[in-house]
């Protein structure tokens, strides 16, 4: 049996939100019987885009992180409300607007967030994958369409196709932690969720300063090498991908002709060390 | 005999279309008539008797008809009546009174338009799509859509996803691999937010009169924009307005009633206002409110001089850009170029499909711009961030490091160049004593010297493109700043230094230059629609050879700079140079207001209401609506927003949803040629109108052709047409008849035009100009007689070549401090160089145009965008507009994230929420311009506006003195934490006879 997915690519999201727009334009003042009460104008983020910021200027990035129901084989709400939520033979979670009536908590029992409150019409909703419309033979949910940078991407597969496509893709769910078998993959979350090291080399040559390419930045843990890096023509090195602990690492940088200087930091977040002047 | 068989026929097409078309019955239902068409000696004719719902004709002349179409011979008749109609052969035959209307003007009208009802009676419009939903199509400034209706509602919207018997798209090899755009269109964000706009709470659904103004006594001028409103009539409304366009010549003579629209219209080559809206005021006589240039204001009073391109507002070629780029670029410099936030202009994320190509490729990424802007956020590489308007010092030190360390194309400059000593001169200090090194321009712009050193090494050994501007070669960013005209001028100056044309060498950010078959014709709006008008539209072009029609001329030559529309009223005198774009030498030509001989304005006939979202120091345009000097004012808007608060009569009109249209996506034509290169498929549409108009606004055409009745002009405005016989006219004059039928166009609603064929694709741009060939790209500018050398040889310039030092400014005014004949730098007249400015007001706020509207379209209106987090913050049920602040600037302030702000300077205080941000250095705050909202806290222009009309605090003064050039997308401000407060008083001169214009720094 195929089965629904989305893969989300966190380096392509854009924040353009055509996503939640195309959201609002197919389910505010439409209700789809069967499957939704209409959305209520405002306020409601079926699909939320997350933004975070790392870094400081000069070495700012940012990344945006679409999250919504996250359609999960083991799915919280459904263990909560087994009446009136059901799990389609097609993967997608589905609250039953009319079974669902009254039931607040239901909104609870989601770990993710992603299950809203109506508040007028008394109902809790969620981002259904545009079951409607696929029942309908569309090809695919209104978000994915919409997307023009390749963000968000539905499969119809076989699950072991699936556990494939996670491996060679290297696609994480968003909250291993809470074990809930997810359908929504994430690619390249460590843009959302790891931190970096950064900075900038430079020497000062007959009362010039410059930039120094192809310095040798080595960061340090006890001791141990974490990771390498050559700075390049800006004299910018940028480790990435690294997990913000709270501990203490020493920075490295050596270049042929110049004295090596050691930079001891506590690594609490993305960290710009600035300049790092080799004389 | 022809004649009267011609005559049978039409009664037996009305009897056809009467048992055919609901519409054509719909029409009949009220209409009491007889109708005589005859011969002008009465012998031969027929009339019809409409009479409540039934038509009955007889041959013969009646002895009193209501309305009479008179034909000066039966042949004359017989020929302009008999189907096909000759559209060319009708309208010459008006101009010669071949044939004359006898009766009330608004008959003829009815008449004409009943009959091309009839002939229109089979067409059927959309495409069932079962269960009672039918889909259109439409075309909107972000893209096309697809629109779902059931039972009169709009249901859904949708980009098109192409189907198989669309085209293919094109496809570009570079780099060894193939790159090809998806089989559907793509849309901005204000483009999937037409269901919201369209059911917007704030929609004008009757015409509205000021409670307080009676056009025949008291009409409480000075309580425009406190007073409400009451509903009337459109009768009322119509005639009101028509007494007071009569009164206004009557009383004061021509040139008393302006004319002012925003620069951006709902799409549609017929409804837009370059077309209807023109055809309209040209009828009845307007001084019109001349736009600056405004989205280019830098490249056209700037760029222009050293590169031509007076016919692109000071833009570059865009051909074979993309291509070239990816196959030969070894590093992109975006320099003010966030085309993520505008897209361009008009072309959905297209442009962004293919900067995705970019990250498939080795290619080095250069970010310059003092916000990690958007298309920074999306590609990464390396970030500059000079202090705003600084960037014309940071262009000198890259020039100043290849010009010392030999890193630039002598041989290029050598031949392709003039004026080059000229220049180097001043840059390496031999002129003014100042070296423009690296060390000098950091402390300008902030930038470490040893990273414009790094930068200016790479670029000056790499192919590099360079990306400037929001178009990749024009448009928006740092050009609209204070120093806009000196950056593009050091822009176009680097480029050529590194041999502009050459392969991987040259201006753009894969925004335009998609390979389509440019040899298929179809019109964009400013190629002049139903206009009329062969001086200020590209109608004389091509699209009045194509689709014939009466022509149109504005009887008033009067014009009042836009930028100084509120000295127009206040004062009674403003000047400024005019937007022609011809010529290089057209911006020279200073307009003054009044002209000799014509009335001072007493009547603004306002067309939107985008004036204090969009302009600079706009509290000027609330004094100015309520200067006794205005004696009427109209406005003709779809919502109520902005500056439709200060109108005295209000008309409704609909959305482009609920009228008919046809346009090209992205096709802007005339001064916006080749737009449609930045979309990935040529997609034409029929617009059609998906359901009724709201309420009872009506559409533009539908509003202007009942004024232009009750001024007896609704025959020559209307030409009998209804909105949708326009709409057959263009479709027929284009090339869409070769490819689509007019019925499978109707049911369809777009056709894709196929891509060129790869051997036939155009050349790549500039490329001519580098190898010294005759120009060689599909566009026919400059003007043949603009040529120095022979047609097609060399760029517009004097010399012909790419000019350092500008021939055109040398002979203007070559002592001109803030324009010299070479790009120099001149610290921001609005910045923190300017200490008694500085020391009140320390932060920089920079203002470019927004990322989710499109200027005040899609913004307020209680719209999806709200919940859009980076567009607006919902704060105690109201939806704040955003100021991004960084953490110590914030903490200086005791302010905290979504914290209430008031930023305030002489011109004015705007309340927004903060948002901390990393994105941008200390001193430095961002927030969008283009608020649709104006709110006034209290009296207007005497309290704090919590809507976000950022540009109440944006400078009035020109970029230059002698160039009609608005400079708002910079302000020097304070802010602090809202304390409640609502009082605001201006500090800053109101005009420029009280000082405007000569403040701090002048």
């Amino acid at each position: 049996m195929k089965k629904w997915n989305l893969i989300i690519d966190v380096a392509n999201c854009t924040n353009c939100n055509l996503c939640t727009l195309a959201l609002q334009d197919e389910h505010v003042t439409n209700s789809f019987p069967g499957y939704a009460e209409e959305m209520p104008k405002h306020g409601h983020r079926w699909i939320e885009i997350q933004r975070r910021e790392r870094g400081t200027p000069p070495v700012t990035d940012v990344a945006y992180l679409p999250t919504m129901c996250q359609h999960c084989d083991e799915a919280p709400c459904i263990s909560a409300a087994p009446d009136a939520i059901a799990k389609r033979p097609d993967g997608i979670v589905l609250i039953d607007p009319v079974k669902s009536k009254g039931r607040r908590d239901i909104v609870d029992a989601c770990p993710y967030g992603a299950i809203w409150w109506n508040e007028d019409r008394q109902v809790p909703q969620h981002w259904f994958f545009d079951a409607h419309l696929l029942d309908q033979g569309w090809a695919e949910p209104r978000c994915v369409t919409v997307c023009a940078t390749n963000a968000l991407e539905a499969v119809k597969v076989e699950d072991a196709e699936m556990e494939q496509l996670i491996a060679r893709e290297q696609l994480e769910p968003l909250r291993p932690d809470l074990d809930t078998k997810p359908r929504i993959h994430y690619k390249n979350l460590w843009r959302y969720a790891s931190c970096f090291i950064a900075g900038t080399v430079s020497v000062e040559r007959d009362g010039v300063v410059d930039c120094l390419e192809g310095a040798k930045v080595s960061l340090l843990r006890d001791g141990e090498i974490v990771a390498t890096q050559n700075s390049d023509n800006y004299g910018d090195f940028k480790i990435d991908r690294l997990d913000a602990d709270g501990g203490n690492y020493t920075l490295s940088v050596t270049a042929a002709g110049y004295t090596d200087p050691f930079i001891e930091l506590t690594f609490a977040q993305s960290t710009n060390i600035g300049e790092v002047r080799l004389s | 005999m022809k004649f009267h068989l011609v005559l049978l026929g039409m009664a037996a097409l009305f009897r056809y279309a009467k048992w055919r078309s609901p519409e054509f019955r719909s029409r009949l239902a009220n209409k009491n008539i007889v109708v005589q068409i005859r011969t002008a000696d009465a012998k031969q004719g027929r009339y019809f008797n409409f009479s409540n719902g039934d038509i009955t004709s007889k041959s013969g002349v009646h002895t009193n008809p209501d309305f009479a179409l008179v034909f000066k011979t039966a042949a004359i008749g017989a020929r302009l009546l008999m189907p096909p109609i000759d559209q060319l052969a009708q309208i010459e035959a008006m101009k010669n009174f071949l044939f004359h209307p006898e009766g009330r003007d608004e008959d003829a009208v009815w008449f004409a338009q009943t009959v091309m009802t009839a002939i229109g009676a089979r067409w059927r419009v959309g495409r069932k799509q079962g269960d009672g939903v039918t889909r259109y199509c439409t075309m909107t400034n972000g893209g096309p859509l697809f629109i779902y209706v059931k039972d009169g509602k709009i249901l859904r919207t949708t980009p098109i996803v192409f189907g198989d018997d669309d085209a293919e798209p094109f496809t570009i090899k570079a780099r060894g691999k193939t790159f090809t755009p998806p089989r559907k269109t793509s849309l901005s964000p204000h483009g999937m937010n037409w269901k919201a706009m369209v059911y917007a709470p704030n929609r004008l659904l009757t015409p509205l009169k000021r409670v307080d103004f009676d056009p025949d006594g008291e009409r409480n001028i000075a309580n425009r924009g406190t007073s409400g409103y009451e509903p009337i009539s459109w009768d009322e409304a119509l005639d009101i307005v028509a007494g007071e366009i009569k009164r206004m010549k009557r009383e004061h003579g021509q040139g008393a009633i302006a004319q002012s629209n925003g620069s951006h219209h709902n799409w549609g080559n017929i409804g837009y206002y370059l077309s209807a809206k023109m055809r309209f005021m040209n009828a009845i006589g307007t001084t019109e409110v001349h736009h600056n240039p405004d989205s280019w204001e830098g490249w056209y009073w700037g760029a222009l001089h050293h590169w031509g391109g007076s016919l692109r507002v000071g833009g570059g070629e865009p051909f074979g850009t993309i291509e070239d780029c990816l196959e030969n670029a070894e590093m992109i410099v975006f320099w003010s170029s966030n085309p993520e936030a505008t897209n361009g202009i008009y072309s959905g994320l297209e442009g962004s499909i293919r900067r995705q190509w970019l990250k498939q490729t080795d290619i080095k990424i250069v970010h310059i711009d003092p916000h990690l802007n958007d298309t920074a956020q999306f590609l990464g590489g390396k970030w500059i961030a000079p202090r705003p308007a600084t960037s014309p010092a940071l262009a000198l030190a890259i020039a100043y490091v290849w010009m010392t360390e030999d890193l630039y194309d002598k041989d290029y400059v050598a031949t392709r160049t003039h004026g080059f000593e000229v220049w180097r001169e001043y840059v390496l200090g031999n002129e003014d004593g100042t070296p423009k090194t690296p060390e000098w321009q950091e402390a300008e712009t902030g930038v470490p010297a040893k990273d414009v050193r790094a930068l200016a090494r790479a670029w000056g050994s790499k192919r590099t493109y360079l990306a400037v501007g929001g178009m990749g070669n024009t448009f928006g960013g740092a050009a609209r700043n204070p120093t806009g005209g000196q950056w593009t001028r050091t822009m176009v100056c680097l480029i050529a230094m590194q041999g502009l044309g050459k392969p991987g060498i040259n201006v753009g950010n894969l925004q335009m230059g998609v390979p389509h078959d440019y040899g298929f014709y179809f019109p964009g709006y400013a190629d002049g629609g139903i206009s009329g008008d062969l001086s200020h539209t590209a109608l004389a072009v091509s699209l009045y050879q194509r689709m014939p029609q009466l022509a149109t001329m504005n009887p008033s030559t009067q014009i009042i700079p836009r930028l100084k529309l509120p000295d127009a009223i206040i004062d009674g005198h403003a000047e400024g140079e005019v937007w022609d774009a011809r010529t290089i030498e057209g911006q020279f030509v200073r307009a003054v207001y009044p002209a000799p001989g014509h009335s001072p304005v007493h009547m603004l006939y306002r067309y939107g209401n985008s004036i204090l979202g969009t302009l600079s120091d706009t509290n000027r345009y609330v004094e100015m609506y309520r200067s006794p000097n205005l004696e009427f004012v109209v406005n003709q808007s779809i919502w109520d927003e902005g500056d439709t608060q200060f109108a005295d009569i209000i008309l409704p009109a609909c959305t482009h949803l609920e009228r008919t249209d046809i346009g090209e996506w992205a096709n802007a034509g005339g001064y916006g040629a080749h737009f449609n290169s930045q979309v990935n498929h040529r997609v034409i549409a029929f617009q059609a109108k998906c359901i009724e108009p709201l309420g009872e606004s009506k559409s533009d055409y539908d509003i202007f052709t009942a004024i232009a009745e009750r001024l007896g002009l609704g025959s020559y405005f209307t030409e009998g047409m209804r909105d949708i016989d326009w709409v057959k006219r263009m479709f027929d004059a284009s090339d869409l008849p070769s490819k689509i039928s007019w019925k499978k166009f109707l049911e369809r609603g777009y056709y894709v035009v196929p891509p060129e064929r790869e051997e036939l694709r155009p050349a790549t741009a500039y490329r001519w100009f580098a190898e010294g060939r005759k120009k060689d790209i599909p566009e026919a500018m400059p003007l043949p007689g603009d040529y120095t050398e022979e047609f097609l040889e060399g760029l517009q310039t004097q010399t012909s070549k790419f000019e350092f030092e500008a021939s055109s400014l040398k002979r203007f005014k070559p002592d001109d401090p803030e324009r010299p004949p070479i790009a120099k730098y001149s610290p921001s007249w609005e910045g923190p160089n300017v200490e008694e400015l500085a020391a009140r007001y320390p932060l920089q706020l920079i203002t470019p145009h927004a990322r989710f509207s499109f200027h005040t379209q899609g913004d307020g209106k209680d719209s999806f965008l709200n919940d859009i987090k980076d567009h607006r913050v919902l704060i105690d049920g109201y939806y704040y507009w955003i100021l991004r602040i960084t953490p110590q600037d914030a903490a200086a302030r005791n302010i905290a994230e979504n914290d209430l702000v008031k930023i305030y300077n002489d011109r004015g205080a705007v309340l927004c929420a903060a948002h901390l941000t990393a994105r941008l250095n200390p001193g430095i705050l961002h927030a969008y311009e283009s608020s649709a909202v104006y709110d006034p806290t209290g009296e207007p222009g005497k309290s704090v506006e919590r809507g976000g009309c950022i540009n109440l605090l944006s400078p009035a003064r020109t970029q230059m003195k002698n160039a009609h050039s608005m400079a708002n997308g910079l302000s020097m401000v304070e802010i602090e934490k809202w304390d409640g407060t609502t009082g605001f008083v201006r500090q800053a001169p109101l005009t420029t006879a009280q000082g405007l214009g000569v403040e701090a720094g002048r």
